[in-house]
């Protein structure tokens, strides 16, 4: 198989796990190309890519941006902090506008959860979700997966905790659908008020004592506690938070074996984790940064390559 | 459909050894130069080259391959997207005499995209391509092979497939297909 099931990368729940194979492959392909002396391919170059971020994003963005240049793609980008949006357009109006000077692919970020589903229904081109609310964020799942694969070589029987703001995860979810899609095991933990109220129907496991899935797991995805997104207080203080759910160097010592820590950033040191634990030998954080660019050009190549000449 | 066999194992071991022996009338011992098998195919013809080179010349040759799929002029423009493969090249390319390897020579638009692909590596002292196969008078762009194994008149029903043992083939061969009633 040559060619991805989906028009459009939307969420990691869409993707077959051929899909996940061709995009790891391909990717190692582009992995080995952002490591020559000229990073450059010329395979987009008839190709102009708007990035549209409705919301605030540096790693995420610079990464496709990479992409989209070591792929020779047209880019254009877009913030709503800066555009029409502000003046009242809505977002079907903008994208429209937006494609009437012909570009052919989208990687939109939007507040709203379905913001790049709604889209895919209305219009002609293709669409890369790069986050949508609380739902989903594909690529990043996809790289923390690849960068999983790298270590770890397999995902049969391997057993993954994702800890920390779970409810308000975009990459908690879009993580879960694909490891479990992999054949990975998958454990949340959080605090009570951090983890969704349906979270046991996506057939993950939930745990409460951060040392105890520390202990259970093969590798750790701590994530970032969203401030931003907390209309309310879930936890008194970021205090007792990093008490409680914060991993240091002493907890991964007191266990009886090694497990990788990654972290999709940006990282709060002394909050979810410790710098001791950031920068040890087990952290594969820099990697996952790194495999976001060949992640990325893997999709955007295999999503254009898709479409047929119009 | 009917297929011709264009060259057997003997004739094509001896076809390999002729080409070897018009590589080091032009290369010496090879302390310069290097070959680049093109993926996927032209990498078996490499490895034969480069262990025939190796018994003549009693050394290890310098031997990479190239992978073109992301440099293609066809992408988009094709019904699906081709699979890349693997491109290493354990040498440095800047200054080298590099010869480029394929098994079949047809259009000429791989070799293209595998010089574009190669300059991304460094800027090599001089480029020379060797195929197996020639196909004449099919070629969409400029470019001509130095040292041809066997060349061959064909039609553009017509297609040239090289089976290697490494491939799980009993023997090594290079049959000519006509495709006219498929």
């Amino acid at each position: 198989m040559t060619q991805l099931s989906v028009p459009h990368l939307l969420g990691t729940q869409d993707l077959t796990l051929d899909d996940f194979n061709l995009i790891f492959e391909t990717a190692d392909n582009f992995k080995e190309i952002i490591n020559r002396p000229i990073k450059k391919v010329p395979s987009l170059r008839d190709i102009t890519i708007a990035n549209i971020f409705f919301e605030n994003s540096t790693r995420t963005r610079i990464s496709f941006e990479l992409a989209e240049k070591r792929l020779s793609a047209d880019t254009i980008n877009f913030s709503s902090s800066q555009s029409s949006v502000k003046k009242g357009e809505t977002l079907l109006d903008t994208v429209n506008n937006i494609l009437a000077m012909k570009v052919d692919m989208i990687v939109m970020r939007h507040a709203s959860p379905g913001a790049p589903h709604f889209l895919s229904k209305h219009i002609d081109a293709n669409i890369i979700n790069a986050g949508d609310g609380t739902h989903e964020h594909p690529t990043q799942a996809l790289l923390d997966s690849y960068s999983i694969r790298g270590k770890h070589n397999s995902f049969e029987g391997l057993k993954v905790a994702i800890i920390g703001d779970i409810l308000h995860s975009r990459v908690a979810l879009s993580n879960i659908f694909a490891l479990k899609r992999l054949g990975a095991e998958v454990m949340v933990c959080g605090p009570n008020t951090l983890l969704p109220k349906f979270i046991g129907s996506l057939g993950v496991k939930v745990e409460l004592d951060v040392f105890k899935a520390l202990q259970w797991c093969d590798v750790a995805n701590v994530l970032r506690i969203q401030l931003e997104r907390q209309q309310i207080k879930y936890f008194p203080s970021l205090r007792e938070y990093s008490l409680y759910y914060g991993i240091n160097k002493s907890m991964l010592d007191r266990l009886d074996k090694e497990i990788t820590i990654m972290h999709p950033g940006p990282i709060n040191r002394g909050v979810e984790l410790n710098s001791d634990v950031a920068d040890s030998e087990h952290s594969i954080i820099l990697d996952q940064v790194e495999n976001g660019v060949a992640i990325r050009m893997a999709v955007l190549y295999l999503l254009a390559g898709a479409r047929p000449e119009a | 459909m009917q297929k011709k066999l264009i060259l057997d194992q003997n004739l094509l071991e001896i076809t390999i050894s002729r080409l070897c022996y018009q590589l080091i009338e032009n290369h010496n011992d090879f302390s310069n130069s290097a070959i680049l098998g093109l993926q996927p195919r032209g990498k078996f013809v490499a490895n034969r080259i480069k262990d025939k080179l190796g018994l003549l010349l009693n050394k290890e040759v310098a031997m990479g391959y190239l992978d073109t799929t992301f440099h293609r002029d066809d992408f988009r423009r094709r019904d699906t997207p081709k699979k890349a493969n693997e491109t290493t090249i354990p040498f440095l390319i800047e200054d080298k005499k590099i010869i480029l390897v394929d098994d079949v020579l047809y259009t000429g638009r791989s070799v293209r995209a595998a010089m574009d692909a190669m300059i991304s590596f460094g800027r090599p002292q001089s480029v020379e391509l060797l195929v197996l196969v020639d196909r004449k008078y099919s070629r969409d762009l400029p470019i001509q092979p130095n040292y041809i194994g066997k060349p061959v008149n064909t039609m553009q029903s017509q297609r040239v497939m090289v089976e290697w043992r490494e491939q799980g083939k009993k023997k090594d061969s290079i049959w000519l297909f006509n495709n006219l009633d498929t």
